[in-house]
């Protein structure tokens, strides 16, 4: 009897499906530059620079949406995130996303290092991708669903339970709201910069992966034992315990304390009652379980429950919402919401918006503090809203997920473009996008505000202000690249932020050895500046100008546990940076194609 | 004797770490589904996980079902698997009677063979290898039950 010998995982080329949702037809293309961008972020970079448009607006149907996943995905623990990236409708400038879930191994395991979703789909539709798999399915019918319903109904159309990946929006994706996400997985997000927008927008209600292909496992007795090795550092010791253990939210009572969580729009960096949304107080109360990404034995998804009463009789019925620092600082400190019940079923009405909790929360809070100042009125906010109402925020959401009137209508393209109409930027808390939770100084302003995806990710600029007293602007800046370049290595492999205490550019190496990738193992240091040039060229290409970025007043009132913020040193780090990263966008520059070169 | 059971699958969190050993360690592969044990979610994430896995039955129902002999009885439940004498008739998947075997695109047989390989992964002890006593029946038309562990 003939065995099917399974291929293998490792390729020294990219293999990549195009779907082209106008047409319904898809296409394998194998592209080279594998030693040079790696995968995931880098290749991301690539395919923006050879199917995207710098010429074009992010709404053009031509403007792909990309997923992409790295070498190691699938093949060493916590290699389990996939790297979104497209033209955004936040700022109409090249960005990324990132998300886990079960989207990176189910889309490695269906063949592809990127899926490319390039045209607009006539009608709503979803794309079913696996190993032996393409096929896009109308769901007309599915028109305004939240994105919890959708994937109920998803998973009945699409079985394969355990090894498939739903990626979809709620109403605020089909809206094209800047601030939509895209939700994997019922739990885990491609939060930021407007991805579930950019799927409203083509049509695209879902993207289903099939993880169903079968690879031959690479490096025999070195690859296991180097997983092992890695397996049991990250399980054996107690490196990753504060990410299990209370997770994230364990950061609410500290910042708290440092006077650096944003409360009520920033208008305070500490609360004396803060007590009710600490991480100590869901993990006693609403903790349910714990979850865990595909491939990822930590488990730092944390799973609230709260129940509620419907009838006088007893009767209930209880809810299940993911919940993480962020999510408690958006959608609790910042909406002045104490009570950790009432904080669940807000991040439960986001999660069916299909909204970013950051972008939605810091916006409400904003509306709330614009109504107070009379900025507008309640016939534009159709709701009396107010630091800590709970039940006016989980309505609101509803309003600025469906785009009701003007004021909600611009207010879901971020707050800068409600800004832009209605006034009051002194008080918007946006730092290249809403600002994510962490009031923590200077470096993290400047980090978030002109970082790549405006993201806290971008780099650890919160912690360098923890660390630091000093105002040394050199060395807070050195630190700023030098972090970011071994982020973007990571987000190449693409591994799980939380990890890189472990993955430092030595074991990469080893871990792209061991499975057969030599060359890329031997310039890992060089992919990483390679890749870190060249994501922001793409961005500078798309019009990005850092030097323009601007950091609103709230932020220069803003007294953390080291006193009132140094506006000085902030304007001091703000044109240091602008020019390093200008610096870094020329240095990349020429990997990326002129507008007459790019498209199909 | 020992099997593989699963008796705090509560505790699971979907890391996959099982599986995923099981491809790699067992059938030297990389792959969630061409391994002895499966997880799956019982009916969408927010209701937990369940394993689809090797019960050992005693006497083995897709050992029965098997026409060759690729499958017979293992001492103390479950399968003994020889894959050169697998005709991939599936008749063993068709047989199980809680669909632990997957048959991949070939038609090969995926089963715990209850090596235990797969147990220092998990991250949260869903998984344990017990002591069974009960020996294999014998079956007048199986081949004779050895310790065989040919796997691929």
């Amino acid at each position: 009897m003939t065995r099917v010998v399974p291929f293998s995982p490792v390729r020294d080329h990219f293999r990549i499906l195009v779907a082209d949702l106008a047409s319904g037809r898809s296409r394998v293309e194998r592209l080279p530059g594998r030693d040079e961008v790696a995968g995931g972020s880098g290749l991301a970079a690539l395919l923006f620079g050879r199917y995207g448009r710098v010429d074009q607006p992010w709404d053009h149907p031509d403007q792909p949406l990309i997923f992409a996943v790295g070498p190691l995905t699938g093949l060493f623990p916590l290699m389990s995130k996939t790297v979104a990236a497209f033209r955004s409708p936040y700022h109409d400038q090249y960005s990324e996303t990132h998300a886990g879930g079960r989207s990176a191994l189910c889309l490695a395991f269906t063949g592809y290092d990127a899926l490319v979703i390039t045209g607009r789909a006539p009608h709503l539709s979803c794309l079913c991708v696996g190993s032996q798999r393409v096929e896009q399915r109308d769901v007309r019918w599915m028109a305004g669903w939240d994105a919890l319903t959708a994937g109920k109904h998803l998973r009945k159309m699409f079985p394969g339970s355990g090894h498939r990946s739903i990626l979809r929006i709620g109403l605020a994706g089909e809206k094209g709201s800047a601030m939509a996400c895209i939700n994997v997985d019922t739990y885990r997000h491609f939060g930021r910069m407007g991805g579930g927008g950019v799927m409203g927008h083509k049509n695209l209600k879902a993207v289903v992966l099939l993880g169903d292909g079968v690879f031959e496992a690479p490096g025999g007795k070195e690859y296991a034992k180097l997983f092992q090795h890695v397996h049991s550092r990250l399980t054996d010791t107690d490196m990753m315990r504060k990410y299990h253990d209370l997770g994230t939210a364990g950061n609410v009572a500290a910042l708290n304390e440092l006077k650096s969580l944003p409360w009520r729009n920033l208008q305070q960096t500490t609360d004396p009652d803060v007590g009710g949304i600490s991480g100590e107080t869901f993990a006693e109360k609403n903790l349910l379980r714990n979850m865990a990404c595909a491939g990822c034995p930590v488990g730092c998804i944390h799973i609230g429950y709260v129940r509620q009463k419907f009838h006088e009789d007893h009767r209930y019925f209880y809810r299940q919402v993911s919940y993480d620092y962020e999510l408690i600082f958006a959608l609790g400190s910042m909406l002045g919401v104490t009570d950790a019940a009432q904080s669940l079923l807000i991040m439960d009405r986001v999660e069916k918006t299909g909204l970013d909790a950051m972008s939605a929360g810091v916006a409400l809070a904003w509306a709330v503090e614009a109504l107070e100042k009379g900025l507008v009125s309640q016939e534009q906010t159709l709701l009396p809203l107010r630091f800590g109402d709970a039940d006016g925020f989980e309505q609101a959401l509803d309003l600025l997920a469906g785009r009701v009137n003007e004021f909600w209508s611009a207010l879901a393209m971020g707050v800068p473009v409600a800004v832009e109409r209605y006034g009051g930027g002194d008080f918007a808390c946006v730092l290249g996008q809403e600002m994510a939770g962490y009031a923590t100084g200077e470096v993290f302003f400047t980090s978030q505000s002109m970082g790549f995806r405006h993201a806290h990710l971008d780099a650890g600029g919160y912690a360098w202000d923890q660390k630091h007293e000093e105002k040394d602007v050199d060395a807070a800046l050195d630190f700023l690249v030098t972090d970011e370049r071994k982020r973007v290595l990571l987000c190449c492999m693409v591994s799980c932020l939380f990890a890189r205490g472990i993955y430092n550019d030595e074991l990469i190496s080893d871990c792209l050895d061991c499975v057969g990738y030599s060359t890329l193992a031997g310039k890992v240091d060089e992919v990483g500046h390679h890749v870190q040039s060249l994501r922001w060229a793409t961005r500078f290409a798309t019009g990005y100008d850092p030097a323009r970025v601007s950091i609103p007043k709230r932020f220069t009132e803003v007294v953390t546990w080291k006193g009132p913020l140094d506006v000085e040193y902030l304007r001091a780090l703000q044109k240091e940076y602008a020019r390093r990263i200008s610096a870094m966008a020329a240095a990349g520059a020429e990997f990326v194609p002129a507008a007459e070169e790019q498209g199909e | 004797m020992k099997i593989l059971t699963t008796p705090r699958m509560e505790r699971c969190i979907g890391c996959h770490a099982c599986s995923l050993a099981c491809a790699r360690l067992v059938h030297g592969r990389v792959s969630w589904d061409t391994a002895g044990i499966r997880i799956q979610s019982s009916g969408g994430l927010s209701t937990g996980f369940e394993a689809r896995v090797c019960v050992a039955c005693d006497p083995a129902y897709c050992a029965q079902a098997c026409p060759t002999g690729a499958m017979s009885q293992r001492r103390g439940g479950g399968v003994i698997v020889r894959k050169k004498l697998c005709i991939r008739c599936g008749e063993c998947a068709r047989a199980c009677p809680v669909q632990a075997i997957h048959l991949d695109r070939s038609g090969e047989p995926f089963v715990c063979i209850h090596c235990g390989r797969c147990v220092s992964f998990c991250p949260h002890d869903c998984l344990e290898m017990v002591e069974v006593d009960s020996p294999a029946r014998p079956s007048a038309n199986q081949p004779s039950a050895g310790t065989e562990k040919e796997v691929s």
